[in-house]
């Protein structure tokens, strides 16, 4: 077992950790902190490829993508963060109403 | 050396110009109505410039700064993109047109910058040809979408977009873990080199598994197209017309593109999932549009229904390959064209009586007929009744699986037909008569009446066109070798 896929593995198990707070978790913040939580894996893997090339000399496009990725997360978990602070506001609990009290 | 009319670099244009457009309208918010028409006029006129350089000259590449595949950035147009950007463009021109006079003036320097952002993002998407492009392009149109979704304020609008923002987050990272993968394999982001290099392997495999989830969530195909519905029918209305007409179609895109380039190397029974859940959706989404009391909420669980059609596309295309395919861009079309037309006629709806109710509809019909036109135009499309652009995607459609023996299918889409004729007439039906409680009308604007019945009337001319724009669709051959029979 070599490091690359030591990361791999380990942004594999973020992934599918946030993954599943994604789902079972009602508070939209740990909503969010989950979908951050699985891009950081994604983000992992891709800075772990970066090192495979031969010669040792790191991949830089890699590297580039994750630097987007990283650009792309941000901007949408301020929108996401934002957007539970208007629901708290309307709805006084930062959750997902019931469907049954509509 | 000048830049004569067909080297002027269209494709450039189409995304610089909405940018710079939505930019201006945040910094001077005061003239970003006529900022924004002005921009959306140009975006047309660009589209045009990049059809006839297209039509004229074949498929169209350019290098942008000059640096090619593995280092630069490509963007390439062949014939589905071009009627991709042309489609977009049109249903642009009419939802701005239509919203001079739908946003009152504190809302109409929330929604320009946003609209112009999600037009330049849904350009870039089109013109993109590697797959991390189409990530970055496929993450700004979804923020941009959610942002819009908003815009109403209600607690419902808060919490659909929510919902909505979550599933399209979800569906972006999982087509970014596609994508890594990809990278990892074949060494390479650009479709064209990945679809020479590609082979079948178990990171193939997850890849093709991730990209394909992430896409389907944000195209809505049942089951997963919870978000849909309340965030479209909550939106206001010029929104919720982008949103179905062009939102939900650009992932699809997405997923025909790749697929065909790609994925459809590998041997796998994907399709007929695609095929068996389209089914489902299309069965599904007319019950509930049948079941809806309020007219956006019709229109939305509509959009679902269609939404299958297309992935009906999948199973058909192994035998008939080129055929099957046209079919679903010629919905790709029709459905943009008359969704949002439908999706306007219902803010007319919506404007006129304070409400959406599809039981207490007073007498529209005699009060504004273009209206009422518009949404029986676009319905006619969406029932696929001839003469329009529905109907010839339907039919070939139907074509496909009658010569497969498909009867399945077959059967899904004539039932498919006869309950959305069954929604949309419940609309109509009630336009004409008088609702049990009279109430005040309120003002529709005619520009927001003929905006719809522009789009509506796109959808219908659709019909009439139809060997022009399959020869289009030809340019470049994205489905491969072979004719469409008509």
């Amino acid at each position: 077992m070599n490091t690359v896929f030591l990361y791999a593995l380990v942004g594999i198990g973020l992934f599918c950790l946030g993954l599943f707070a994604l789902i079972v978790q009602a508070h939209l913040l740990r909503k969010i902190l989950a979908i951050n939580i699985m891009g950081s894996g994604v983000f992992l893997i891709l800075v772990a490829l970066a090192r495979r090339t031969e010669g040792g000399i790191p991949d830089p496009v890699p590297h580039a993508m994750v630097i987007t990725g990283i650009v792309v997360a941000v901007s949408a978990t301020a929108l996401a963060l934002v957007m539970i602070l208007k629901v708290t506001e309307s709805s006084g609990q930062p959750e997902f109403p019931d469907e049954e009290s509509k | 050396m000048g830049i004569t009319f067909i080297d002027f670099p269209w494709a450039i244009a189409l995304i610089l110009l909405p940018l710079t457009g939505g930019l201006s309208c945040f910094l001077w918010p005061s003239v970003s109505k006529i900022l924004g028409l002005v921009t959306v006029i140009g975006v047309m006129l660009s589209a045009t410039g990049l059809g006839w350089l297209v039509i004229d000259k074949g498929v169209y590449h350019y290098l942008v700064g000059g640096w090619g595949a593995p280092l630069g950035i490509e963007l390439y147009v062949d014939g589905l993109s071009l009627l991709m950007l042309m489609v977009t463009a049109l249903v642009a021109l009419g939802v701005s047109i239509y919203s001079i006079h739908y946003f009152e003036l504190s809302y109409q320097r929330r929604f320009w910058p946003l609209w112009l952002f999600l037009l330049t993002a849904l350009n870039a998407l089109f013109l993109s040809a590697d797959i991390f492009n189409l990530y970055v392009t496929l993450e700004l149109m979804g923020l941009a979408a959610v942002a819009l979704a908003t815009l109403t304020g209600s607690h419902d609008a808060f919490t659909a977009a929510m919902r909505y923002l979550l599933a399209t987050l979800l569906g972006s990272l999982a087509f970014l873990f596609g994508v890594v993968l990809l990278y990892h394999s074949f060494g390479s982001l650009d479709i064209a080199v990945l679809s020479e290099r590609f082979e079948s392997n178990i990171t193939a495999w997850a890849a093709f598994g991730l990209i394909s989830a992430g896409l389907v969530l944000k195209t809505a195909l049942f089951p997963m197209h919870f978000w849909l519905p309340p965030a479209h029918a909550n939106a206001p209305a010029p929104v919720s017309a982008v949103l179905s007409a062009l939102v939900v179609k650009a992932s699809f895109y997405i997923l025909l593109r790749l697929w065909l380039e790609i994925f459809s190397q590998l041997d796998t029974d994907v399709d007929i999932l695609f095929g068996f859940l389209g089914s489902i959706a299309i069965i599904w989404g007319s019950l509930q549009a049948l079941r809806q009391t309020r007219i956006k909420l019709l229109v939305a669980y509509s959009t679902v229904a269609q939404v299958g059609y297309l992935f009906l596309a999948f199973p058909l295309a192994e035998k008939v390959g080129v055929t099957a395919w046209s079919a679903a861009v010629y919905l790709i079309l029709s459905h943009a064209l008359a969704k949002s037309a439908m999706f306007l006629a219902a803010g007319n709806l919506l404007r006129f009586g304070g409400h959406d109710r599809i039981a207490d509809l007073d007498r529209v019909a005699q009060r504004l007929p273009i209206t009422v036109a518009a949404f029986a135009l676009a319905g006619v499309s969406i029932m696929g009744l001839p003469p329009s652009g529905g109907f010839i995607s339907k039919w070939l459609l139907l074509q496909s699986a009658l010569v497969q023996s498909q009867w399945g299918l077959v059967g899904v889409m004539l039932i498919g037909g006869v309950l959305a004729a069954a929604y949309i007439f419940k609309v109509l039906g009630r336009a004409f008569t008088q609702a049990p409680l009279p109430h005040e009308p309120g003002v529709v604007p005619a520009t927001m009446e003929w905006a719809a019945l522009l789009l509506a009337g796109g959808a219908i001319l659709l019909g009439f066109f139809a060997s022009e724009i399959l020869a289009i669709i030809e340019i470049g051959s994205p489905f491969g070798a072979g004719e469409v029979k008509l």
